[in-house]
């Protein structure tokens, strides 16, 4: 059956306010467009999650849609500070809660699996724990030792971006997998935005790239360039000037809400965001092809 | 011959990069550490195994990347897995030799604050937080932290504890029961701090020029100096040409200091 929808119809079935929201994505394919869709729907009091904020949620944080952000690193990666949400934090503005990567990605893993919490072999360093009480230490029942434990996260909507699915839903990814698969299954609704959407037959001539199954998935949206400023592997390549520049803009309030001014509530969608960007910019972030060797999975 | 001129991140990276051994396998973050690796894998240490938190294993970067998840560490690399693979079937199974840690303030134990200055419910600066680092610092055989030598780097006491050195100690860390080997050296523009038997890091060497009364000054504990205290050889012509020429040509990370 067919899940295709728009974004915009996605978010407004599937987006409430309060929700808790991971939108997917290690540096690689963040659903920008999904960000930009909840902002210009106006959404608020969402409780953030992604082990990194990344501009994605300083962006939407800016625009006043969160409440409460859930992360392990906090930065513009390769550049410095996440600027708005670390002045947020800073003037307590915002709420959060932290882990390391891995107490992150562990509390996902327990959600997606259905398991209760996930041990970790402690770190020793103690402040991080102390400061945050979800951090506990049991004791290993079969030697005796102490093991931290995380309890499992539970997203009300993951939002994952993929290279390609099928209008059911069965997602291919490849490039850096990060946490979208984890987060689809922890979540209680999927959002998928796909590069494109390929006839199932596509899908199962390759049926180790399905990270995500579409029988966990809700709602199907195609939306090409959906990640840029960050990326899509074999796609289009990270805007990294825009990374720098967003250092800039979010120095300053005024630039800040102008930004989102022109591009986010000036745009219907990510398609007129992407003609907007101008032929400059999509021929700086274009890629040329690097196949991988085909495999040959047999005839039986 | 004229005498070769470098600036203070070139420094810290190529002593960084003398760090390696061939054969290791290193968690890579971004930045110097990164250009410290690749300058390893093109000078001594050719069989450099460099595995990345993206989830990267055996990546062989084309170009620089800016971030820790680059698309260039995918493209050639040897195997790609999650995050939560990364962590755990690498990192905490005890599959990393290296880590190269960063952070604001490291104390005299080689403990780690990524975290605050201030108070952690009432930051005065809110830092990234630990990303990785809580981890590497625990489990990675060997941990080097590459920094400037500055007093506010270098602190009496921590403002938070981000990531174990040798807590308040090596028996303490040794009792802990940490698999890694913990914080083994320290790199500055100065020079190198390395762990003495109770594992307080002290100055074991100084870069050419350099001297032990401006590290001591730039320290914001009693730092002892080593009565071996060496120097480090300078910066050699080929390992500024591979980083200049090869590695980092538009002067991203290596033109400033640190």
């Amino acid at each position: 059956m067919s899940k295709l929808v728009s974004l915009s119809q996605a978010v407004q079935q599937y987006v409430h306010d309060g929700d808790m929201i991971y939108a997917a994505g290690f540096t690689h394919m963040i659903p920008f467009a999904a960000g930009h869709e909840i902002i210009r729907q106006k959404r608020r009091n969402l409780v953030l999650a992604r082990a990194t904020p990344d501009l994605i949620y300083d962006q939407m944080v800016a625009a006043g849609c969160a409440s409460k952000v859930i992360f392990s690193y906090m930065g513009n990666p390769g550049v410095g500070s996440l600027r708005i949400v670390r002045a947020e934090l800073e003037a307590g503005r915002l709420e959060w809660e932290e882990y390391s990567h891995f107490g992150m990605i562990s509390r996902l893993q327990a959600g997606a699996t259905g398991l209760p919490f996930m041990p970790m072999n402690p770190t020793a360093a103690g402040d991080l724990e102390h400061a945050n009480p979800n951090y506990r230490t049991v004791t290993d029942p079969y030697t005796g030792q102490p093991v931290v434990v995380v309890p499992a996260l539970k997203p009300d909507v993951a939002i994952v971006h993929v290279q390609r699915a099928d209008a059911d839903g069965n997602a291919q990814i490849w490039g850096i997998i990060g946490e979208q698969k984890e987060a689809a299954f922890a979540a209680k609704h999927v959002i998928l935005t796909a590069e494109e959407i390929v006839d199932e037959a596509i899908i199962r001539s390759d049926p180790n790239r399905t990270l995500i199954p579409g029988f966990i998935v809700d709602a199907v949206c195609h939306v090409p360039y959906c990640s840029h400023p960050s990326y899509t592997q074999g796609y289009y390549d990270r805007d990294n000037d825009f990374y720098m520049e967003w250092d800039k803009i979010s120095s300053s309030p005024e630039a800040t809400q102008a930004y989102l001014d022109e591009w986010v509530y000036g745009v219907k969608d990510r398609d007129e965001y992407w003609q907007k960007l101008g032929s400059k910019t999509h021929k700086r972030l274009k890629v040329s092809k690097n196949l991988s060797s085909p495999v040959d999975y047999g005839k039986y | 011959m004229p005498e070769l001129t470098y600036t203070s991140s070139e420094l810290l990276t190529i002593n960084a990069a003398r760090l390696l051994r061939d054969g290791d396998t290193v968690f890579v973050g971004v930045g110097l550490p990164n250009l410290a690796c690749n300058l390893a894998r093109h000078t001594h240490a050719p069989n450099l195994m460099m595995i990345y938190e993206a989830g990267v294993i055996g990546a062989q970067p084309a170009r620089l990347p800016l971030s820790i998840g680059d698309p260039t560490l995918v493209s050639g690399a040897l195997s790609v897995c999650s995050m939560y693979d990364i962590f755990a079937f690498y990192l905490q199974r005890g599959n990393v030799d290296v880590g190269f840690m960063g952070g604001a303030q490291i104390d005299r134990f080689g403990n780690i604050n990524a975290t605050v200055i201030g108070d952690y419910q009432h930051p005065k600066v809110r830092l990234p937080g630990s990303g990785g680092s809580m981890e590497i610092a625990a489990w990675a055989n060997r941990c080097y932290l590459l920094t400037p030598h500055q007093k506010r780097r270098f602190p009496e006491k921590l403002d938070f504890r981000t990531s174990a050195g040798f807590l308040g100690g090596r028996g303490e860390r040794q009792a802990a029961g940490l698999r890694g080997g913990g914080m083994l050296a320290v790199v500055t523009d100065l020079g190198v701090m390395e762990p003495d038997e109770n594992g307080e890091l002290v100055l074991t060497a100084l870069h050419p020029g350099a001297s032990a009364e401006q590290a001591r000054t730039n320290t914001g504990w009693d730092l002892k100096v080593a009565s071996d205290l060496k120097t480090t050889p300078a910066p050699s012509a080929e390992e500024l040409r591979i980083l200049r020429e090869e590695l980092d040509p538009q002067g991203i990370y290596l033109k400033g200091g640190a």
